[in-house]
Formats: C-alpha cells, sequence, structure tokens
C-alpha cells in the first residue's frame, strides 16, 4: 500500500531501527543494493533551495540503481504558472514511482502526499518538517556512540525556528535515560509546546542556558544550528542573533574526548572551520549517513507500494 | 423578557455567557429569513449567566461549531410545538473551513481552494492546530 512520510512520527520506533539496521547493511554491502531499484524513478521536486538534500536524494536513488527526474525552483515549474501542489503531485504521479519534495510552504508536502498516487517524502516544508534530516541523525548518534540512550544531548544555536532540532528532540524522547541541554540566546528557546510535548510529559529531564562553554563539558552530543536568514521576517533581529554561538578549537578543549559534534549543514560560521579537522566533527560523517538513510527509506516505501 | 416558544425549529440553550454572539456569527444566523433570537445573560442555575439561541425554522446546523465554542451547550429540536430531541454536545476532533490558518508561511494561505482543516490536539486546553503547518489556533 502506497505510504508517505511527512514527519518522523509517521515512523513507528520498530520502523526507525529497522530503517537504521537497512542503512547498516547498505554500508557494509553496497553491491548488494546496486540493482535493488532499478527502472524506478524518483523524482525530486525541489521548490526552494537546496543543495545537500536533494543531491542526496538524487545519489541515493542512483545507487539502487534507479533513475532521478529532478525540478529544481519554482521559476522553472509549471508552478511559476499558478499550478497547485495537488494538480503537480497527480501530475508527476504519471511520471515517476516515488516524490521527494521540498516546498516553502508549510504543510506543503502534506497536501502532495494526499494527491499523488506514488508515495512522497517530504524533504522540507518551510520551517515545519525535515524528517530524513532526523533521519540521518539518528543514525549518525546510533553509528558513533553505539546507542540512542542513555545520552547527554546539547542543542544549540536557533532552537526556536530551527525545525530538525524539534525534529530530533521528538524522535530521541523515546529513548531511554536521556538528558537534553538547550542552548540559545533567550529569543531562540525551544517553544513551549516543543518541551511539553516531548520533554515534559515524558518526564525527561532538561536544562536551558545561553552559555554554551559553561555546559561543553557535560556533552555526549552537541548539534550545532544555524540561524536561518529565511526564517525571520526582520533582518535586523537575524542581524543581531546571527553570531551568537561560534565553535571553535578553543571550545572544543572544554569538551569530552568522546564528544559528537553534529550539524545539519548548511553551515554559515557558526562552526569554525578549523574544528573540521578535530576527530570529534560528525558533520560531514552526518552528510553521508543522510544518504544511507534515504536509500532505506526510498526501499521501504517502494517495496510497501508494491513498486519493487 | 419574553420571547414566544417556537413550534418547529431548534433552541441551543446553556451556552457560555458571552459565547452566543460568537455561535450566531459561526453558525451563519444572520443570513436566515426566519425569526432568530438571541438572548444573553440570562440567569442560569448551573451556570450562573448563560446565552440562549432561539430559531424558528427546521434547519441543520453544524454540531462541530458548537462543539468548539461550546461543548457545555445543547441543542434542543422542537417540532410541532414539542422537544423532540436533545442532542449532546462533543468537542469535535476535526474543524473543516470553521478556523483559518493564520500561518503566512503555510500553504493553505496561498492555495485557496484547500480545506481549512483543523485538528484537536489537546482537549483538556481546547486546542486546535492547523493539519499543514501544525500552527495552534487563535480564538476567535
Amino acid at each position: 500500500m502506497k505510504r508517505s512520510i511527512i514527519d518522523v512520527p509517521d515512523l513507528s520506533p520498530e520502523e526507525l531501527d529497522r530503517l537504521m539496521d537497512t542503512a547498516e547493511d547498505i554500508i557494509a554491502h553496497p553491491d548488494d543494493y546496486a540493482d535493488a531499484c532499478r527502472r524506478k524513478k524518483l523524482a525530486t521536486l525541489f521548490f526552494e533551495p537546496s543543495t545537500r538534500t536533494r543531491l542526496s536524494f538524487e545519489a541515493a536513488m542512483y545507487e539502487l540503481g534507479g533513475n532521478v527526474l529532478s525540478v529544481t525552483g519554482a521559476g522553472t515549474s509549471s508552478a511559476a504558472k499558478g499550478e497547485s501542489v495537488a494538480d503537480t503531485a497527480k501530475t508527476v504521479s504519471c511520471y515517476a514511482d516515488i516524490i521527494a519534495m521540498r516546498h516553502p510552504k508549510e504543510g506543503a508536502a502534506l497536501v502532495a502526499a494526499r494527491n499523488a498516487s506514488v508515495p512522497v517524502i517530504n524533504a522540507g516544508d518551510g520551517g515545519h518538517c525535515h524528517p530524513t534530516q532526523t533521519l540521518a541523525d539518528l543514525l549518525t548518534i546510533r553509528r558513533e556512540k553505539g546507542r540512542l540512550g542513555n545520552l547527554t544531548v546539547g542543542l544549540c544555536g536557533d532552537l526556536k525556528f530551527g525545525r530538525t532540532v524539534h525534529s530530533l528532540i521528538n524522535a530521541m524522547s523515546r529513548y531511554e535515560g536521556l538528558n537534553f541541554v538547550l542552548i540559545s540566546p533567550e529569543e531562540l528557546k525551544v517553544p513551549s509546546y516543543v518541551k511539553n510535548d516531548a520533554l515534559k510529559k515524558k518526564n525527561i529531564p532538561y536544562v536551558q542556558t545561553t552559555d554554551l562553554e559553561e555546559v561543553i563539558g557535560d556533552l555526549d552530543i552537541l548539534y550545532m544550528t544555524r540561524v536561518q536568514r529565511e526564517r525571520f521576517f526582520n533582518e535586523e533581529d537575524y542581524l543581531r542573533l546571527r553570531d551568537s554561538y561560534i565553535l571553535t578549537p578553543e571550545k572544543m578543549k572544554k569538551a569530552r574526548a568522546d564528544l559528537c559534534v553534529m550539524h545539519p549543514l548548511p553551515r554559515v560560521n557558526e562552526i569554525s572551520v578549523a574544528v573540521d579537522d578535530d576527530p570529534r566533527a560528525c558533520y560531514f560523517k552526518q552528510v553521508l549517513n543522510g544518504k544511507y538513510m534515504r536509500m532505506a527509506l526510498i526501499l521501504m516505501l517502494l517495496k510497501e507500494a508494491g513498486t519493487l | 423578557m419574553n420571547v414566544d416558544s417556537i413550534r418547529d425549529g431548534i433552541v441551543i440553550d446553556h451556552i457560555a455567557a458571552g459565547c452566543g454572539m460568537k455561535l450566531y456569527r459561526l453558525l451563519g444566523l444572520e443570513s436566515l429569513e426566519a425569526p432568530v433570537a438571541m438572548i444573553t445573560n440570562v440567569v442560569s442555575r448551573k451556570l450562573g449567566r448563560k446565552d440562549i439561541i432561539k430559531v424558528d425554522a427546521a434547519i441543520d446546523v453544524d454540531l462541530d461549531i458548537i462543539g468548539y465554542v461550546d461543548p457545555g451547550a445543547t441543542v434542543n429540536i422542537i417540532r410541532n410545538g414539542e422537544l423532540i430531541e436533545k442532542k449532546r454536545i462533543e468537542m469535535p476532533e476535526k474543524l473543516v473551513n470553521v478556523l483559518f490558518c493564520k500561518n503566512p508561511r503555510c500553504i493553505s494561505s496561498c492555495e485557496q481552494e484547500l480545506d481549512q482543516v483543523f485538528h484537536l490536539t489537546d482537549r483538556e486546553k481546547k486546542e486546535y492546530r492547523c493539519a499543514y503547518c501544525e500552527t495552534k489556533a487563535s480564538n476567535l
């Protein structure tokens, strides 16, 4: 049966575990998957700028032996002529076996999923959800730390508008023994509904602070985020908050030897380039893990739809 | 104050005081040609004060709207001057085209043909969120 993935809760904890198992198997035995999606087509509909996510989906499909149809930018598609998301989804379903869509409007992926006759994967709908980023994050933590529970997870930067942060908190809140350390300027704190739903209701301990250096030594994971210009209506607010936290080699000296530094990328200046050579910097591994999780997800959805 | 009894119609009773006009507007009663009585601040043993709406026409009303505005209200169906049915009102799980998403980034703000759908996400707090972008509904 056709199923779409709009947000991480669309996947059960067991399905998430199975996806991570499949991704690990792909990493260990890539040749076994090289023809898994032969003659199948993925349509990547990207109505908002993206390098990483689109290329990751496309690389994932190619590595599964499939093909890719691509639309980039609303200006080059029928959306420029005023076509609705619903009509676009119905049309593209006639050409492709599965769709990955990014759109600037929140909820656009849900509209596409309701109208497409093939599975739709939300590749980001404005500031709302970006589930495959969370899949990449979970696999990275599991591979780097060997577990998803019993960790102290620091989240730093824009915790208000950062959709990856909300999604990661929600996804991780089902594991045991977690402590969250929420590091942000006052104006960019985690919204109370996220804290209520994911942390308070489940009695998961968390602390909020504005001082990264004070807490960096306590962390197993440090998840850095970018203050995103496109989420602000007011340029002045963006400029004021942009440089709130910059991770440097000096700050890394205070961190544990086995800290795992993550970032959904792209970064602007919140992680100094000098940190890249530190073995604790895991953000480029995270990019690679994203591709493997997208491969696993494409496989799962095509199998469920009866296409494979 | 006297309002004549109705023969065929509905009485929405036990509306929390102050919510009657909101309900009147959301149910679109201003466009009815039939007589409609809007009675506010009536003394009530149960509520202290309450509003009542009487419609002198056998119309169907959207119970979801009533449940959203005040799940404590009651709807009495009157036929030939007799009470024939008392409808139980509940807070609806889903509201379609009752609330409108205020989030300018929501897909429903730019694609006009989409239904405005809200889901009940917290019964205790009476909280509804947009089905598309999950923005919390603001009070009407």
